[in-house]
């Protein structure tokens, strides 16, 4: 689907403008150096970008970094195909919900990557050698005649073109009964959380048969139930701690030395609601889409419908700050609820300094939140306006006042456009934004890296 | 009026939703059938509290007409020993419809032909979470017009009345206009 832009006869926008369900992006993670980046689509399928770095010669000088920073494609794999609980006669999405990658340890790299029931763990290796000089077999691989062996060789490696290898190691399924929604790889480096609607598992990563039950929120009549368990994370530094949020928009931090099931909470955040903005769908925005300690382990940062939070795990009785993401839409929230974008799950990720967070909207907007200033600001992820090596340009959506040129009206806004998925690299100011089936990766020339702050 | 206009659109909007989840892929969001019935939920009850405050203004025997119009649902018959709580009927739903999906293998195409709820009235008791609105035709045949709001009127007294039954008070019949006003 290039961009076709003379065509005498055809017209050919509707293909333009058509995009196949199984391609759309579902998630993106970069890995703990930013070297690898991993998106996974509804399709079930795995894409990892890697960087590229500058050949030798080209920057010899002491000083200069080396990596011209573009991302090319390194390795595709199918992760997840489409299954069926003949049980339950119920057919499980292959959709990918979360990769995450594990730290890595040697040469090759690994990342878990789940559906809605089945978390598997997969090695990506290189291969760029290959023995040759066999004894018993030629080139081809056929026997050899063996009267024709007079003598004894000792096969060498050779260099070949690089191939990339990914293979499943490990598959964790019948773990959970509800849709996992999240997977958090332990600062241990050898245990993981999954997290369901009602329960959370911790695994070992070399154990697939067995997992245990940290969180179990199912009420026993389950017509008593009024929360879910929306996301969860395991605390950067701390292998004991995890935080879970819920669909009331409360967060609960967990002590897993306190006891075996974590059903009581170390700690609980809630921010008491304002009887004012109470409306009928009230409750659906106050649940919590996403959450994500910041890198220094201190804050959290949670997105609801309308706003993106920052709380200190000091202070429990509220957020320490509060960011409006698209607070015009809040008048509009019954046509939203009508058209189902009131479900829409955002995600909100940290910069590596923790001093700025961002988030997603609608018509391909994202916002970026400066901690310091409070600021915020609005960029667009979208092929016309954004050509390779352009700057980004800021957005702003018309809610009043003066009317700038370029801004957009809150009725123009386009709700199919949403930007729900993105990553933020763990070093420097590049980020992996996932606009439906594109993925727009941008990166900050004029502050590459991030100075303390 | 144009609360409970808009409350009844919403629940209308809410139902839509939670049965054509059933046939979706993936099986039935729990998250989002929850979400589903606290929305239903809040706007049923706007919609009573509405309904109420206009039934205050308005003579008796059209109060009862309203209320039972309101409430259709003289479910099996049998008044429940537990008394659930709002809140539990209300949450009754995702989890009846789940053990309905579960109950009817394959049941995608046909259910959509008949939609389930005549089954589920037989099967469970829908309190007042589900409520049809009173603009969908009524699937029930009816009684003779004045045996009919009699009937409608005493489920609808059990009804009211089991909800007030968390507070531990013993249902006893109460007179009608008292028990609006109650709730």
């Amino acid at each position: 689907m290039g961009e076709d832009a003379e065509s005498p006869k055809i017209n050919h926008t509707f293909l333009r403008d058509y995009v196949t369900e199984a391609d759309v992006i579902s998630t993106v993670e970069f890995n703990q150096t930013g070297d690898l980046l991993a998106t996974g689509d509804k399709g079930g399928r795995v894409v990892i970008f890697q960087r590229e770095t500058e050949s030798k010669g080209e920057s010899e000088e002491v000083g200069e970094t080396s990596d011209s920073g573009e991302y090319n494609v390194y390795s595709t794999f199918q992760s997840h195909e489409p299954d069926f609980d003949y049980l339950k006669s119920l057919e499980i999405e292959e959709k990918i919900n979360k990769i995450r990658w594990l730290s890595q340890q040697n040469a090759a790299h690994f990342l878990l990557s789940t559906n809605d029931k089945t978390i598997k763990l997969w090695k990506v290796s290189e291969r760029d050698k290959r023995p040759e000089g066999y004894n018993l077999k030629d080139e081809e691989g056929r026997l050899k005649d063996i009267s024709t062996i007079t003598s004894l060789q000792v096969p060498v490696l050779k260099p070949t073109d690089l191939m990339v290898e990914v293979r499943p190691r490990r598959v964790f399924s019948n773990g959970h009964t509800y849709h996992v929604n999240s997977i958090s790889v332990n600062s241990d480096g050898e245990t993981y959380l999954s997290a369901d609607d009602l329960r959370i598992n911790m695994w070992h990563l070399g154990i697939t048969d067995r997992s245990f039950n940290i969180v179990d929120i199912k009420p026993a009549n389950m017509e008593e139930l009024t929360e879910v368990i929306t996301a969860a994370e395991f605390h950067p530094h701390h292998c004991h701690l995890f935080v879970y949020s819920s669909s009331k928009g409360t967060l609960r931090l967990c002590d897993m030395r306190a006891s075996a099931l974590c059903d009581k909470h170390t700690k609980l955040f809630e921010e008491p609601e304002d009887p004012g903005s109470r409306s009928f769908f009230s409750e659906i925005i106050s649940s919590v889409s996403d959450v994500k300690f910041s890198h220094s382990g201190r804050y959290l940062l949670t997105r609801d419908y309308l706003t993106a939070k920052v709380w200190d795990l000091n202070m429990d009785k509220g957020p320490v700050e509060t960011y409006q993401v698209h607070e015009y839409l809040r008048s509009k929230l019954c046509s939203l609820y009508e058209n189902d974008c009131i479900f829409d799950k955002f995600e909100c990720v940290w910069n590596s300094s923790d001093s700025v967070i961002m988030t997603g909207a609608y018509n391909s907007f994202f916002r970026m939140f400066d901690r310091e200033t409070g600021r915020g600001v609005t960029l667009e992820a979208w092929r016309e306006s954004s050509k390779p090596r352009a700057v980004l340009r800021t957005r702003r959506v018309y809610t009043g006042g003066k009317r700038r040129r370029g801004d957009v009206g809150v009725d123009s806004l386009d709700f199919t456009k949403k930007i729900l998925h993105m990553a933020w690299h763990p070093a420097e100011n590049i980020i992996a934004i996932a606009a439906t089936n594109n993925l727009y990766i941008f990166q900050d020339r004029v502050n590459p890296d991030v100075q303390g702050q | 009026m144009e609360v409970s206009a808009e409350a009844k659109r919403i629940m209308v909007v809410a139902l839509g939703k939670l049965y054509s989840s059933r046939t979706q892929r993936g099986g039935l969001r729990l998250h989002r059938s929850l979400l589903l019935t606290m929305v239903m939920k809040s706007a049923r009850d706007i919609y009573h509290e509405a309904q109420a405050t206009e039934e205050s203004l308005v003579p008796t025997f059209e109060q009862h007409q309203s209320t039972a119009e309101v409430t259709t649902q003289p479910t099996s018959g049998h008044p429940e020993l537990q008394g659930p709580l709002p809140g539990e009927e209300v949450v009754g739903s995702p989890s009846e419809l789940r053990h309905d999906a579960h109950a009817r293998p394959g049941a995608g195409d046909k259910e959509n032909v008949c939609p389930a709820v005549p089954a589920q009235h037989s099967r469970k008791r829908r309190g007042k979470a589900a409520v049809e609105p009173d603009f969908l035709p009524c699937k029930k045949a009816k009684l003779e017009q004045e045996n009919c709001p009699q009937l409608i009127v005493s489920s609808v007294l059990m009804d009211y009345v089991n909800c007030s039954s968390e507070l531990g008070t013993t249902p006893t019949p109460l007179p009608l206009q008292r028990v609006i006003a109650a709730c």
